[in-house]
């Protein structure tokens, strides 16, 4: 067959593709831990830790050195659907991979969490917000890092209610997070003397206007409109919510879960002086600006947030235990090495000092940041000042309420 | 105050009035498939990334080249329009004898393609655009709180669509169009240069997603996702109002709209459901659509 130009660019592109695809083929190294970051390159999510996520786990990698054992990181795209994640991580658990994390959108979180418990094979949660993870649904291999919906909603959530917030008005984002995230921030509410006048439920992720639910919001005549959603959804519902002058009418918003690069994606005119909660922020003190700096050959222009430096600091504290009890061990059983990462305390330049509890909770500070105005902010991303800190003991719900079968026995 | 079905009449007419803004949309982007589907026979899946390109091309005229929303309504439909132009050029034109499947494949890969470009570029959380200083603002219309800005997206959403239907009904130029989409061959046996006008047709299908971006750019956040969630929903607006019906893609569009407003209010879950829930019954009862022609 002489080669026409079709097939030698069906060859050409084909070539190009070769390296893309995963090397899970090669002769397994005994030596070797394999760790594979799950998140989401392509979608509403891909910002907060994506690419950003896969390369902080690199440095994590680099800045552990070779302890005796070699460590490979690969990364796939779960797109956001529960089926495409919980396949990933099957295919990649049995292939031999040792640790996965990230795991954003909490219904694909929660998928994962269930393949990991069901392998026996270590699983890191970043990415996820919802408190079932440690709570009704906790797992022996599970452990949840940085935040979750519970620590949210009491420091933000908490923060506007003392700040005479007393009646709210919820536009959720329909799935296990957003679901999660009103439950939490309701009780609080509630707790604190407060009330609920309504709340809608959106199609997520087909939903790109806002005004409506917003409208609905401000004829509740709630003092706070709670914005129980992430990522696009939040930048859309803050941008709307000033365009429809809501703010300026007195109606605080409430953006429950917020990162760096959504308060990036609106611009400060736009997100002053709004509140949020994160448990990192790059500026905070040297130890972060320190990581941040470190960090700044693979990221680029773009500063980490709580969710892509989580990996770094959870891939670090895992390697430490790897070490601690030896390849072999750790490659054994994923309940035996989460047992050894529970029984180590944590400390890194990210979340500074910290410990896992038996429910697979990773204790941490949690931040609460008003955004600063285009005058008071000095630099590109310095965007946040802070207004209090709930330590790490009181931001996350107490272990002997979250239901979770790990504790009783 | 008086209750409506249990809600209250000003909360009853405010979505009214935003169904009407995002059927405003819906409106500009069918007519441009309408339009395209009309004469080229092909099934624009791009339309969603050209939308896209459009907020993202009046973004890139202001940060790197200081040009102002009025440039960018301008400017933008003329850029993005071109590169329909060149697309329908190169590829697309190498499709009509192929059945519609080619044409629908070629472009919905296209459009996942640029996507993932911009994507790769701009990153998935959007960018900045803010609202022209002309047209902040609101007004107090009594049962609720318009933006100046929502007010003139629906009326220049109007305006373009009355001018396309004018030009396609009513001047020699779309004569000369309805005429090629009957019958091809006899409108060039004329004299009539029809390969070119088929090429700025699907330019000119393209302009009108490119000004619905540079409309959206202020309220939506301007990111590469920004077309995918729209397109599906255009796409069945089209099939509901009838394939190629120019008119029928207008009302259908503007109709819809409303509807999916009042869903919010009634059963927020189902107001991604309900349009395609729609377009189900009309499939069922009229499979040519609203205003189409068997």
């Amino acid at each position: 067959m002489t080669p026409t130009r079709r097939s030698l660019l069906t060859a050409t592109v084909g070539a190009t593709l070769m390296p893309a695809l995963p090397r899970l083929g090669r002769a397994q190294a005994a030596n070797t831990i394999r760790i594979g970051v799950l998140n989401d390159q392509s979608g509403a999510y891909r910002d907060i830790s994506g690419p950003y996520g896969i390369e902080c786990t690199r440095q994590a990698v680099q800045e552990f050195g070779n302890k005796g054992f070699a460590v490979e990181v690969i990364a796939a795209d779960h797109q956001n659907k529960p089926d495409v994640g919980a396949n990933i991580a099957r295919q990649w658990y049995d292939q031999g991979v040792d640790l996965i994390l990230d795991v954003p959108t909490s219904s694909v979180g929660l998928a994962v969490n269930n393949v990991a418990r069901e392998k026996n094979k270590a699983y890191i949660n970043t990415g996820s917000a919802t408190s079932d993870l440690t709570g009704a649904q906790c797992g022996p291999t599970t452990v949840h890092w940085m935040y979750d919906t519970y620590m949210l909603a009491k420091s933000t959530g908490g923060a506007m209610v003392k700040a005479g917030g007393d009646s709210w008005f919820f536009i959720t984002a329909d799935y296990a997070f957003g679901h999660a995230l009103e439950r939490d921030t309701t009780a609080f509410v509630r707790a604190a003397g407060g009330k609920v006048n309504g709340s809608v439920k959106y199609p997520f992720p087909a939903t790109s206007d806002f005004s409506s639910f917003l409208v609905q919001a401000q004829a509740s005549r709630a003092k706070v409109i709670g914005l129980a959603n992430a990522g696009a959804d939040t930048v859309n519902s803050i941008k709307q919510a000033a365009e429809f002058g809501i703010t300026r009418r007195g109606v605080k918003l409430a953006a429950l879960l917020m990162f760096l690069p959504d308060v990036h994606a609106i611009g400060l005119q736009t997100a002053q002086g709004l509140v949020l909660t994160e448990s990192f922020y790059w500026g905070l003190n040297d130890r972060t600006r320190a990581v941040t700096e470190r960090l700044r050959p693979r990221l680029k222009d773009v500063k980490p947030n709580m969710a892509s430096i989580a990996n770094y600091s959870c891939t670090l504290h895992f390697l430490k235990a790897v070490a601690d009890m030896g390849v072999a061990a750790a490659k054994a059983s994923g309940t035996e090495i989460v047992n050894r990462m529970k029984a180590m305390p944590c400390d890194d330049d990210a979340f500074g000092p910290g410990t896992i509890r038996a429910d697979g909770r990773k204790l941490c500070p949690s931040y609460l940041f008003e955004v600063k105005s285009p005058a008071e902010s000095k630099a590109p991303w310095d965007y946040y000042k802070l207004l209090q800190t709930t330590p790490a003991e009181e931001a996350f719900r107490p272990l002997n309420e979250g239901g979770c079968p790990l504790v009783r026995s | 105050m008086d209750d409506i079905f249990g809600i209250p009449a000003p909360l009853l007419f405010g979505q009214l009035l935003l169904g009407l803004i995002n059927g405003a949309f819906y409106a500009m982007m069918s007519l441009g498939l309408a339009v395209i589907f009309g004469l080229l026979n092909i099934i624009n899946f791009t339309h969603g990334a050209q939308f896209m390109m459009g907020a993202f091309a009046a973004w890139m005229l202001l940060e790197w080249a200081g040009l102002n929303y009025w440039w960018a309504l301008l400017l933008v439909p003329i850029i993005i329009g071109f590169t329909g132009v060149v697309l329908e050029r190169l590829m697309i034109s190498r499709l009509y004898k192929l059945d519609h499947l080619y044409g629908l494949l070629l472009t919905f890969g296209l459009g996942l393609i640029i996507e993932g470009v911009f994507r790769n570029q701009f990153g998935s959380s959007g960018l900045p655009y803010r609202i022209p200083p002309e047209l902040q603002g609101a007004w107090d219309l009594g049962f609720m709180f318009l933006p100046i800005y929502r007010g003139w997206v629906v009326i220049a959403a109007l305006v373009l669509c009355l001018a396309t239907w004018l030009l396609i009904e009513k001047t020699r130029l779309g004569a000369y169009l309805r005429a090629a989409t009957e019958n091809a061959p006899l409108v060039q046996a004329f004299g009539v240069n029809v390969p070119r006008m088929v090429t700025l047709t699907y330019g000119f299908g393209v302009a009108l997603a490119a000004i619905g971006g540079v409309l959206a750019a202020p309220i939506y956040s301007v990111n590469p996702q920004m077309g995918t969630n729209l397109i599906i929903v255009v796409f069945a607006v089209v099939v509901i109002g009838g394939m190629g019906s120019i008119l029928g893609s207008i009302i259908t569009g503007f109709g819809l709209g409303i509807v999916e407003g009042l869903t919010k209010v009634f059963y927020p879950e189902a107001s991604a459901t309900v349009i395609f829930v729609i377009m189900a019954i009309v499939l069922l009862a009229r499979p040519a659509g609203l205003f189409g022609r068997a």
